[in-house]
């Protein structure tokens, strides 16, 4: 929640150029390609790490806090976007915020009444989506200067953008902390997940740094850094491909 | 600008309603499924620690408050269940809190059988350490079960302790605080029926008002 304040500012300064209301075939890919990479939730913009690390104990708890944050992203964006004539600029931050708790609200309490064991398991967290700066930034950033059908589209790619790192890490601390995946589906998805458990290793004693928050913060760093890697080598894999072409330019330039 | 100020604050209202409206719709639509959940899970969590086969009275609705300060440890009112077979009752569950755990209160839930021996207990909620004091629950280990069927023969029964402070049960590596604090509970808890036996098993009202 501390990132609240400091991490708003931040959000995708690449949608300025974004806000035209024509739509390009170009432009699905592009909020695809942002949502689930180039500027993913959890690993670029870093929003919304407090139910990041905290909830990411089990695989289970990840996809289910994951579904609840993605569920509420579509939908405030979508009706942010749909009101976006009507609201003065003075008093949008106030009924974004409004929208998103009321949904917020909305998914706890039918979370409490039809996935009763994983609204135990999340406590706090759920309700706490509504502190999820990533939900008000892409509503500030995107949802209020584009139309409804896009906007839904890039809460739906942010949402799942932030989702595939919950589950990742919720896979890497479950697997390293208690050697099992998919422990305890059955609370989100019915009695008929309860085969689904793997027992992958076993531990004598499970291995606290794992499931503890230190844990979360240590594997989150890995994952950002293999993304940075992947990111570096594209680049120079792209740089080297791309400089023969330039000294050939250059070369008829001078020949020319 | 005060015209301004007029249609912003308009705006603002008109939004804060419909937000509550929709939220109010959403919960009345999920009330009573909510609130059977809450109760089939209770259900569920007392069949854990009386047999179901053993009892034939609606146990739900057979509560009471009772308060006890000392051996409930809690100034708040814990919940007594009674479970009856024809009339006459078998055995009765009782939460209670342990307010010395490692890590604030852990809420138990203590089922007594009428001969004054235990049932079974299992834990209703806690914030002990994960992978330490955690294995007081049924899902890390089977550490509660080792409570069932065991008796008290006095108020100074020693056996009742940790295994490090002379007593029969288990403390957990690296967490004694937290089994000692269950074992006092459980203890406690025991010696609130033994006190109390006549008076909770002839009360017939239900907490839950005459419908429930």
């Amino acid at each position: 929640m501390a990132d609240s304040s400091t991490d708003t500012p931040n959000v995708n300064p690449g949608d300025e150029t974004n806000n035209t209301v024509d739509t390009k075939p170009g432009e699905y890919r592009e909020l695809v390609w942002q949502g689930l990479w180039k500027n993913n939730p959890g690993l670029v913009q870093l929003l919304g790490l407090c139910p990041l690390l905290a909830v990411t104990t089990t695989f289970t708890n990840a996809l289910g806090l994951g579904l609840a944050t993605l569920f509420v992203l579509i939908c405030s964006n979508a009706t942010v976007s749909a009101i976006r004539q009507w609201v003065p600029k003075e008093v949008r931050i106030p009924i974004f915020v409004l929208i998103i708790a009321a949904f917020v609200t909305c998914v706890q309490l039918l979370m409490n009444a039809y996935a009763y064991g994983i609204y135990q398991s999340l406590g706090i967290f759920l309700p706490l989506i509504v502190t999820n700066c990533a939900i008000i930034g892409r509503a500030e950033a995107y949802a209020s200067k584009n139309p409804i059908k896009q906007a839904s589209f890039d809460g739906l790619m942010m949402g799942i953008g932030f989702a595939l790192v919950l589950l990742v890490l919720g896979s890497v601390r479950e697997l390293l902390g208690q050697g099992t995946l998919f422990d305890g589906a059955h609370l989100l998805l019915g009695d008929w997940a309860k085969g689904l458990t793997i027992q992958v290793v076993e531990f004598d004693s499970q291995f606290l740094l794992a499931i503890l928050p230190p844990g979360a913060f240590i594997a989150m760093g890995f994952l950002i850094a293999a993304k940075n890697a992947i990111d570096n080598r594209q680049a120079q894999k792209l740089a080297k491909s791309s400089k023969p072409k330039e000294i050939e330019r250059v070369r008829v330039n001078f020949e020319g | 600008m005060k015209q301004a100020m007029k249609s912003n604050a308009m705006i603002l209202a008109i939004f804060a309603l419909g937000c509550t409206l929709l939220v109010a719709l959403v919960d009345m639509f999920t009330a009573e499924t909510r609130a059977r959940q809450a109760e089939q899970q209770l259900l569920n969590t007392l069949y854990q620690v009386i047999n179901p086969s053993r009892f034939n009275n609606d146990i739900y609705m057979a509560c009471q408050y009772v308060t006890d300060k000392d051996l409930l440890g809690s100034e708040q009112p814990q919940t007594v269940y009674t479970a009856r077979q024809d009339n006459l009752p078998v055995a009765v569950a009782i939460t209670s809190v342990a307010p010395d755990g490692y890590n604030g209160n852990i809420e138990l839930l203590v089922a007594i059988n009428k001969d004054g021996s235990l049932s079974g207990v299992r834990v209703l909620e806690h914030q002990e350490t994960p992978g330490l004091g955690d294995k007081i629950e049924t899902r890390k280990s089977d550490w509660v079960y080792r409570f069932e069927n065991k008796q008290m023969t006095s108020d100074k029964d020693s056996r009742w302790a940790v295994k490090k402070d002379g007593g029969m049960f288990d403390q957990f590596t690296g967490a004694t605080i937290t089994p000692r604090a269950v074992v006092k509970a459980v203890k406690n808890t025991m010696m609130f029926f033994d006190k109390n036996q006549a008076d909770i098993l002839n009360h017939n009202q239900s907490c839950r008002g005459e419908n429930g």
